[in-house]
């Protein structure tokens, strides 16, 4: 593949660890659409925890997992900007990680021809644009 | 610490459900990889990977939507459909998803089914259709494809919602009643405002990528879903 494309894949990697190690920390704290709409009959103290009422939500159960991660911070780091911005940039470059090998492992090699649907065939015409 | 869950917890759905919506999302999934190879080339790979990336960083980042006490932030199905297309663009959104669930404790593992089925699957062949459909009518043009990216994403988040709302009819934990309706009236209507921020952010980004790399964003290129039309030339061919 050209130096541009990874040039290009590598500047992106650096905005999303930005985003996530940074900007994730000026994010909203209020729940989102659906946690708040699952709430609602329900009363919730500051922690977000159902203290009465009848609702959905109030049947939540434990996370199976958890681990040191879980709620986007880090098991022993109390600021929570930092905390967030860390765990936000570890699940950046593991989502990455995930992605990006998996899709490599099972992508089509070149000269290799393509099988199965109809727009297949004109694959190799689109390939020279950049 | 506050509760930073943005995807279904355990409890709210039913085992049963949850169960039959794994088996639905693991089938729909083996499909995305099998057609999703064809596309996948050496330049599309590393680009998938990014906009899996991508997703992940932007979903942890809540916005206000103008009712109070609530945020909103994006689920990234149009833009991986935009990006990479709606197989592989769909298998984007899973992993997004999976590494949420197994690492961040976010979205019950149970759950995982429930959420992929709604995020990857319906908010993304929601998004591809509309998509499709869109970028045949309007001017090839980047205010063309800005509204495209715009109303696909925030149809796709509406559509993902009401997905939520249907497994909720079938095996909702607490049984609402009647209530079943104000539910659906409460999350339609959030959701139509978070999908106005997940339009925004959606148009922003395709915009930018098609004006640095047109030859990035699967939407754009020819055997994406204009086939029979030439590249229109966002930003100037490269």
């Amino acid at each position: 593949m050209r130096k541009r494309t990874w040039g290009f894949i590598a500047s992106g990697l650096l905005v999303s660890l930005l985003l996530a190690g940074v900007v994730s920390g000026f994010a909203s704290a209020d729940p989102d659409g659906l946690e708040s709409a699952l709430r609602e009959g329900c009363t919730v103290d500051a922690e977000g925890a159902v203290t009465g009422g009848d609702c959905p939500a109030q049947r939540e159960q434990e996370h199976e997992i958890g681990g040191p991660l879980a709620d986007y911070g880090v098991t022993g780091i109390a600021d929570d900007a930092l905390a967030t911005g860390l765990s936000g940039v570890v699940g950046v470059l593991l989502t990455f990680a995930l992605a990006g090998g998996g899709f490599w492992l099972v992508r089509r090699r070149a000269g290799q021809q393509p099988t199965g649907d109809g727009d297949a065939a004109q694959s190799t015409s689109a390939a020279g644009v950049g | 610490m506050e509760n930073l869950a943005m995807h279904i917890s355990n409890g709210i759905i039913n085992g049963p459900v949850a169960a039959i919506f794994a088996v639905i999302a693991l089938a729909a999934m083996a499909l995305c990889v099998q057609r999703g190879r064809q596309h996948l080339d050496d330049r599309l790979a590393p680009m998938a990977g990014l906009v899996a990336a991508f997703i992940f960083a932007v979903q942890m980042i809540n916005f206000p939507i103008f009712t109070a006490g609530v945020s909103g932030h994006l689920l990234g199905g149009a833009l991986a459909a935009l990006l990479v297309g709606p197989w592989v663009g769909a298998l984007c959104v899973a992993v997004v998803l999976t590494v949420q669930a197994l690492v961040f404790g976010d979205g019950g593992v149970a759950m995982l089914g429930l959420n992929i089925t709604n995020l990857a699957i319906v908010g993304t062949a929601a998004a591809y259709l509309l998509i499709v459909a869109l970028l045949r009518v309007l001017p090839r043009t980047p205010a063309g494809l800005a509204v495209t990216a715009f109303v696909s994403a925030l149809v796709s988040v509406v559509a993902a919602a009401l997905g939520f709302v249907l497994q909720y009819q079938l095996g909702g934990a607490v049984d609402l009643g009647d209530n079943i309706a104000g539910l659906a009236g409460t999350i339609a209507g959030t959701h139509l405002l978070i999908g106005i921020g997940e339009g925004l952010i959606t148009a922003m980004t395709v915009l930018t990528v098609a004006k640095t790399r047109p030859d990035l964003v699967y939407a754009l290129r020819a055997r994406g879903p204009v086939a029979s039309t030439p590249i229109p030339a966002v930003g100037g061919a490269r």
